[in-house]
């Protein structure tokens, strides 16, 4: 009897271990097939780009065809000042929508904003760019950097909310309810106890949106536009990476496309910059999420 | 044994002194919570003494937690609460107090301990003051060790203050959380079965702490244990699915109930 039973259970056990085996198996292989990808873009570019990159890149304007050399570094300015002009309108709406929708969601409209922003996070990028154009470039006649600012701070906003909905509630009713019970005013509950628990999850993702919103092409192409010159001020057309490297692209002339390989690789660098700084700033201090 | 001997010695002063002297802290009156409709507890009127330690018993989906958050707002943030009824502190009704007041003055320490994960255990202790009104400096290093003082944490915690509270003990964290509660200096505290997650040695350090507040602090404290509520309180209320059934001295409570059902629930026949 009782070696029927162990006959049974190993074999049983065995066909467990290797159902076991094989889940792992094709877990390792999703992850590769999601990595690989990631890897094969971030090296093609570094090999194609960092040969056509020097310091006249950072710190020449582009020149005109024929003429070698030059750089992007108007561009580069460019994207700094309109990923901050988007960072300004996109971070404040972003996590204060998330505030609303999981500290104070008792009422119908909080389920209102989750459902918009759901429906704007798959807006197609070129339909932002198209209401921006609408809204500020043909009031103002002009493209400028107000209206590329505002369109990536648009495109930011669905992700940033989002991320900010789903970190909060991660934390623990039960901290809420002891701040509370303390005697705190809920305004400094959620600013102060719930967010800042919260805190390094939420950084991370407003890193994501910025990253996205930096790369970002359609919504600049006809905001922002695009630039030859040197040009930091707000109300008029400003150069930027992505619309710099599609400029580039498309165009007919092989030292034209080592620089577009050169900006990509720049802004590949510069998305993998700013990740690790912040993950290297907020890793140990909130490893702890209860 | 000695601290049984202590707790029916304190009884029987709060005997002798005559009903009308006797000063209440909380009175409910009428007080029915409802969720969604549906009743968790149901007229219930009690008058809680002042600096006693009430503890209240009963299986479990009785409504004592139900009872216990009532009395400092907690029900605001569930929705679909509704919670009907009169609650006096000090003989004075519970609106008429601003709702974070009533939580200030009427402390309240959870089942699970919940340090605030982000700060150290200085930070903690100080949350409630720093939030609520500034406080200098100096103030609150006093402020701080009387409160780890009370809640028995000060000898284990005093030389590492600025450590994480994560990094305490699960009954540690639980005193920082009492220490945190004291910090604000509340009138009543409420305890919802605070040593329920803990280890034997963890829960008798705690009681020994209640034992202490008592002289200063009205105490109302919800158990699963039974033997919880006869060591540690001076009144016991018994509830019984939403209801009121009994409420007495703990000696009364556990030697001589007057209601069947508390006989039968203190005797272990059900629950």
């Amino acid at each position: 009897m009782e070696d029927y039973y162990l006959k049974v259970s190993k074999g049983h056990t065995d066909r467990r271990k290797l159902k076991s085996r094989l889940m792992i198996i094709l877990c390792y292989v999703a992850a590769a097939m999601a990595i690989l990808p990631l890897l094969y873009i971030f090296f093609y570019t570094t090999m194609q780009g960092a040969s056509s990159l020097n310091i006249d890149f950072f710190t020449e304007l582009p020149k005109p065809v024929g003429e070698s050399g030059g750089g992007m570094a108007n561009a580069i300015l460019g994207t700094l000042i309109l990923v901050a002009l988007g960072s300004v309108i996109g971070i404040p709406v972003g996590i204060f929508a998330g505030i609303y929708i999981t500290e104070y969601s008792k009422s119908i409209f909080a389920n209102v904003i989750k459902f918009v922003t759901d429906v704007l996070s798959g807006i197609p990028s070129i339909i932002i760019g198209i209401f921006a154009y609408g809204l500020i470039v043909i009031p103002m006649k002009s493209f400028s950097a107000y209206a590329g600012g505002f369109a990536l701070g648009v495109l930011m906003i669905p992700t940033i909310t989002r991320i900010t909905e789903e970190m909060l509630k991660l934390v623990p009713h039960s901290l809420r309810e002891a701040a509370l019970a303390l005697g705190i005013p809920r305004w400094k509950t959620t600013l102060r106890i719930v967010l800042r628990t919260a805190q390094s999850g939420i950084i991370t993702g407003v890193l994501l949106a910025i990253a996205r919103a930096a790369g970002e092409t359609a919504p600049l192409l006809f905001t922002s536009f695009g630039n030859s010159f040197w040009s930091t001020s707000l109300d008029s057309p400003m150069a930027s990476i992505p619309v710099q490297i599609f400029n580039y692209a498309i165009s007919p002339y092989d030292e034209w496309h080592s620089k577009a390989w050169a900006g990509a690789f720049v802004l590949i660098s510069l998305v993998f910059v700013v990740s690790l700084i912040v993950r290297l700033a907020t890793r140990n201090k909130f490893s702890q999420t209860a | 044994m000695e601290t049984a001997e202590e707790i029916t010695k304190e009884a029987a002063v709060i005997e002798t002194v005559s009903e009308e002297k006797v000063k209440y802290t909380v009175e409910t009156e009428g007080l029915t919570v409802s969720f969604k409709g549906r009743e968790a507890i149901n007229d219930i009127n009690i008058k809680i003494r002042a600096n006693t330690v009430t503890s209240i018993i009963g299986p479990s989906g009785c409504g004592k937690s139900t009872f216990l958050r009532s009395l400092n707002f907690m029900h605001d943030l569930t929705p679909g609460a509704k919670v009907k009824g009169t609650i006096k502190i000090h003989n004075k009704n519970i609106d008429e107090y601003d709702m974070t007041e009533v939580r200030r003055r009427v402390g309240m320490v959870f089942q699970k301990p919940n340090p605030f994960p982000t700060m150290n255990i200085y930070d903690n202790v100080v949350a409630g003051i720093i939030m609520n009104k500034g406080k200098k400096r100096n103030e609150l290093n006093e402020i701080v060790e009387q409160s780890l003082e009370l809640a028995g944490l000060w000898e284990e915690v005093k030389d590492r203050l600025k450590v994480s509270a994560m990094a305490l003990s699960g009954g540690q964290q639980q005193r920082l959380c009492i220490a945190r509660t004291l910090a604000v200096n509340p009138e009543i505290i409420l305890f919802d079965e605070p040593t329920s997650a803990l280890d034997p040695i963890s829960t008798s350090k705690i009681e020994e702490t209640l034992f202490h507040l008592k002289n200063k602090y009205t105490i109302v404290i919800v158990t699963h244990n039974m033997q919880q509520a006869a060591r540690v309180s001076d009144y016991t209320a018994y509830f019984f699915l939403g209801k009121l059934i009994e409420y007495a001295r703990t000696r009364t409570i556990f030697t001589s109930p007057r209601e069947k059902l508390t006989e039968d629930y203190v005797t272990g026949r059900f629950g």
